[in-house]
Parts: C-alpha cells; structure tokens; sequence
C-alpha cells in the first residue's frame, strides 16, 4: 500500500514538472514554427533569464522594494535580449541552409553560458521561491507547493498562448508565416516582425520557467542543459502542434518521475534521449506533428 | 562565390596533386614535421601530439558532415569509445597496441553504423537531435558499465609498448601519432577519388537525386557513418594512450560541438579543413593562457576567466564563419592560391 502511494506521489510530481516543461517547450515550438528553427540555446536563454531574475531580486531588496518587482524586470531584459539575439545573429542567416542556423544556436550556448560564468562565476546561487516552500496533501498524497503553482502558471501561460495564436491578429499573422513565408510577406504581414515578436515570447516564457525551476534546486550554468532535454518533449509532440507539446509534457516528466522511482536518480537524466532517439527511429513527426512532404 | 573548374575529364578531376605547389608543399610540411619535434619543448611537443589526434577526429568528421551532409553532435563520444575499448582491452586483458588499435576502429566503426540507423529515415535537423541523443546515451552507457570502466572514477592505461619500446616521452608519442594523422588525411583526401568518395558527395548534394542515379542511400550512408565513426575510434585509441587517463567527462557533448566547430571554422568537405581547424581550437586557448599569464600580475583573477573566454571565443568564431565565411579558412586559403595562379589577371 505505500509503495502505492510513493507511486502515485511521484507520479503528481513528475506531471506538476511536465507542466513547466510545457512552458519551455512552448518557446521553442513557436521560434520553430514562425522561423522553422529549432533554437537548441533555449535552455540557455532561460538559464540567462533566471540569472537576470536572481540580479534583480538583490536589487530590488536593497531599494526595499517587494521582490515581485523583478519578475517584470527580469522577463522584459530577457525578452529584449531574446529579439537582440534573433535581431543580430538569426536575420543575416535568413533564406541560408538550415544547417548554418542550427549551429549558430548551438555555438550561442557555449557564448551565454561562457558569459554567465564571467559575470555571476559558476557557483550555485539561490534566487528566491515565488511561492513559500510548503507541502499540502492531495488525499494522501504530498505535494510541494511550489511545484504546484508553477504546474498552474505554465498550464494557464499554455493556454493563453494557444488563444492568442488562434484568435487574436498577431496570432494569425504569426500562423500565415509559419505556412508560407513569402505569400505572408505579399499579402502584407511583417513577416521580421513576427521572427522578433516570436523569440521575445520565447525567451520570456522560458524566463519565467526559469524562474519556477530554480528555487526547486539551485541555479547554476548547466541548468541551461535542462532545454536540450526538453527537445525530447517537442519531438514527441511533433514540433509544430501545441497540443502535442502539453501532452508530450506531461508524458514526458511523468516518465521522468517513474525512471527516477525504479531505476534511480541517474537514469532520470538520460531517459528523455532515449525516447527521443526511439521517436526520430520510429515516428519522426512526432505524436502530433505534420508530416513533412518534401517536394523535390 | 567561386563556381566551375576548367576540368575536363575524370583524370583531370581526379589528380592528387591539383598544382606542382602542391606536392611541393606536401614535401614541405612532411619534412617540418620530421624536423619540427626536434627543436620545440616538450609542451609544444604535446600540443602537436594533441592536434594530430584532433585532426584525426576532425577528419572523420568530415567524411560524415562535410562531405556526405550527415551532421553529426556525436563524434566526441564515438572517440570516447575508441578510448575505452583500447583501454579495456590493454589494462583488463594486456592486449598490446597493435590489436588494441584496430579493434577499437571497428568496435566504433560497428556502433557508428548502428547509431547511423535514424540517419535512413531522417536528416538535417531530426539527425542533429539523433547524435546529440546518442552522444549522451553513450557517454552514460560508459558511466553506468562500471564492471568494465570503472565509471566516473576513470581508468588509467600503461604506456604502450611498440617492437619492444616503450612510447612515454612527448618524443616518442609524436612520432607515433604524426605519421598516422597524416596517413589518415591522406586516405579522406584519396577516398574522394574513388566510387564510394563520388557517391557521398552525391548524397549531400541532394540524396533523392543520388537514389535515383542508382546509389544505394543504405549502403553509403551507413558506409558513411562507419568511416567516420572509424577515424573517431583511431582518435580514441591513440587518447588513451596519450593522455594515459581517462573519464567520461572527456567525451560528453562538449568535445563533439567542439570538433563540429572546428569543422566549420577550418572549411566543411575540403581536405584541409580539420587540419585548420585542429589548428585553430588548440591555438585558441593556448593564447589566452599566454594573455592571461601576462596580465595576471595586474589582475589575478585573469587565469580563471580563460576557460569561459575560451568557450565565448568559440562559439564567437562559429558564428561569425557562419554568417560571413561558410566555407571556412580554407576558402580563404583557396583564395589566395587562386590569386596566385592567376596573377596579374585577377584580385
């Protein structure tokens, strides 16, 4: 009976989890569908993000200020930097080789995480929680709360996103480039407009992920690493379909939890490449995704 | 963008030595070689044994992207296990050098293909994300065997022992390490002459075109992935003998961005790329260790920023040859050779 109950406690766990991968992965879904990359710096943008947060949050004490002031700052720097980034590196590679945009954002990890560690060193530090760390029980089982109003943020933060794409101007605006590029370009869409406007969004949903993660562990650079392993959510989700990514999430953080529970913390951190590299074998578009008709 | 050639027949295409300079240039660089160890200290000696296994790798590398269009994130830890069977074998079994080495080319030849599967049914961008899943699945595979590797608590291997020498000197190492380097660059520059060089470089070209040719995608693409998994199972057999310790950590996804780096930094599917790009990552940090020793009376923290400095200086240079010099260095070498040949007619 309470190996039952541990079970179904890691089990809430490990889906609360998914709902913050989802608000990761819901940045890369979109830079992937306005832009067709897939931003592996992800994770590190949001890692930078919550740097900024923590700077903040020692700011703002010592003005007195309560410490919900830097949760703007730090989203609007993180935005800013997200368009300063596509503004300067991504536009030139526009219309070059999707190979070429790829590994300017893998050589992007290694210059914020280089930066990072030049300006805050390498030590963990502990940014403050923006809920009290505290356990409730749901029927029997515990659950960190925490965990639990970060699993309501990223899920409310999903599903405001998933309206506005759908029903608002921006939104669609943001769906016609994804379609065709230079069709949206004629029919009067700002089509570097909506690139900017897409890794802005991406950059502060992953701040504000950050920004619910850290207090969970600690902060330190690799937490950066955390967005390679969400790559295995957007693939199984099939990159484009935001549906896809929320149950991918979820699926994707509970099977995090089990392998954690039976095999050990270890296994936890490898598990994600292994479906990861299960799905490219077996289903490349993912659960959801289209499927790519390559015309020749 | 320099397009064409003014060849006209498959001899034409397919000499070694475009240009006497060439050859000339060739003796050259052997003889340096040769003469080179003898009069540098012992720590420039090891970086040169270090470039020479970098280069290997590197080379390998682009077999598999640079020429057949395959991007690889895992060539870091399929050099990883090229050092591990070496050292398995010759630490647990006493296997000498001369077996250890290959058969850690054909173990990791074996497992390249095996992670060179996906590559049949995806490219591009889902083939990235296949090798940087394989990258970290094997370098935990390595952690977790510890029956066999000791995990994260590392193995460390006897020198080896060659025709009744034992090769520990910097010295010595070098002279084993150099001819091979330039025994397997010289075999990538010639593969591109033959059938099975042709057929990769239809494949990056455009792979439906080559299928339909009559290329079998199966057979080269995994003939790809063999290769140059075999020249990183080389680079890891002769680590391990070179640096004598080993752990995990060495081959995890850093190493393998570094070696894409350096593949793009010295020119992707050109012969000279690896070399210039192995050049160019081991000079980098060289360099600013030198800054850094001289600046740190002033500043003394300056020797613990280089490895960040290092890391922004990487990814700087990766993203400025993508955006302003795709081809590389060696577009700018073939630039200026091509000044050269055709002075006073062009610029």
């Amino acid at each position: 009976m309470n190996e039952l109950l541990y079970i179904v406690e890691d089990s809430l766990t490990g889906l609360l989890t998914g709902g913050i991968y989802a608000l990761m992965a819901v940045g890369m879904v979109l830079v992937f569908k306005a832009t067709r990359v897939v931003n592996f710096a992800h994770g590190t943008i949001m890692m930078v993000g919550t740097y900024f947060f923590f700077s903040f949050s020692l700011l703002v004490q010592q003005l007195g200020l309560s410490f919900w002031v830097s949760v703007p700052l730090a989203l609007l720097s993180t935005g800013l930097l997200g368009m300063f980034l596509e503004r300067v590196l991504m536009r030139p590679l526009l219309g070059q080789s999707v190979f070429s945009m790829i590994m300017v954002t893998v050589a992007l990890i290694s210059v914020l995480e280089g930066l990072t560690i030049l300006i805050w060193t390498s030590d963990a530090q502990y940014p403050p929680g923006l809920f009290p760390l505290q356990i409730s029980f749901i029927w029997e089982a515990a659950v960190n709360m925490q965990l639990f109003w970060g699993f309501v943020i990223g899920l409310s933060l999903f599903v405001l996103i998933s309206i506005v794409l759908f029903l608002t101007r921006i939104g669609v605006a943001l769906r016609a480039t994804a379609s065709d590029q230079a069709t949206a370009y004629s029919m009067g869409i700002n089509v570097p407009g909506v690139f900017g406007m897409t890794w802005m969004v991406a950059a502060m949903t992953g701040c504000l992920a950050g920004i619910l993660l850290a207090p969970l562990n600690s902060l330190t650079p690799s937490l950066g690493h955390l967005g390679l392993s969400v790559l295995a959510v957007i693939i199984l989700g099939g990159l484009d379909s935001l549906l896809g990514t929320l149950i991918a999430a979820l699926l994707i953080g509970w099977l995090e939890a089990m392998t954690g529970h039976f095999l050990g913390g270890d296994y936890r951190e490898v598990m994600p490449y292994i479906v990861v590299l299960l799905i490219i074998v077996i289903r490349p578009y993912g659960l959801f995704g289209s499927k790519e008709v390559e015309r020749i | 963008m320099h397009i064409g050639n003014a060849r006209s027949s498959y001899q034409a295409d397919e000499v070694m030595w475009k240009r006497p300079a060439h050859k000339g240039a060739m003796l050259l660089i052997i003889l340096s070689l040769l003469i080179l160890p003898f009069w540098v200290g012992p720590y420039h000696l090891m970086l040169m044994s270090q470039l020479g296994i970098f280069v290997i790798a590197i080379a390998g590398l682009n077999i598999l992207t640079g020429y057949t269009g395959l991007i690889s994130l895992g060539q870091g830890a399929f050099m990883g296990i090229g050092a591990y069977t070496t050292a398995v074998l010759a630490t647990g079994y006493g296997f000498p050098p001369w077996a250890t080495f290959p058969l850690s080319i054909i173990m990791t030849a074996l497992i390249g293909i095996g992670f060179g599967l996906p590559s049949l049914r995806v490219r591009g961008l889902y083939l990235t994300i296949a090798t940087l899943a394989a990258n970290v699945i094997i370098v935990f595979a390595i952690r977790k065997l510890e029956w066999l590797t000791n995990g994260d608590r590392g193995i460390n291997i006897e020198p080896a022992i060659l025709f009744g020498f034992s090769i520990e000197s910097e010295l010595e190492k070098y002279f084993v390490i150099a001819p091979l380097a330039l025994l397997f660059v010289l075999f990538s520059q010639n593969l591109f002459r033959t059938k099975i060089g042709r057929a990769f470089i239809a494949i990056r070209e455009q792979d439906y075109s080559a299928e339909i040719m009559g290329i079998s995608l199966i057979r080269y693409k995994l003939t790809a992935f063999a290769i140059g998994s075999a020249y990183a199972g080389a680079a890891g057999s002769l680590w391990a003998y070179f640096f004598t310790a080993l752990t995990p950590n060495q081959f995890n996804l850093s190493q393998s961005i570094l070696f894409l780096a350096a593949l793009i930094i010295g020119g992707m599917g050109t012969t000279l790329g690896p070399l210039f790009g192995a050049v160019f990552v081991i000079l980098v940090p060289e360099t600013l260790r030198a800054i850094a020793g001289l600046i740190t009376p002033y500043y003394p923290l300056a020797l613990q920023a280089t490895a960040p400095i290092t890391e922004i200086i990487y990814g700087l240079l990766i993203i400025g040859f993508l955006i302003f010099e795709p081809m590389g260095l060696s577009a700018i070498w073939a630039r200026i050779w091509r000044y050269i040949d055709r002075w006073p007619f062009t610029r």
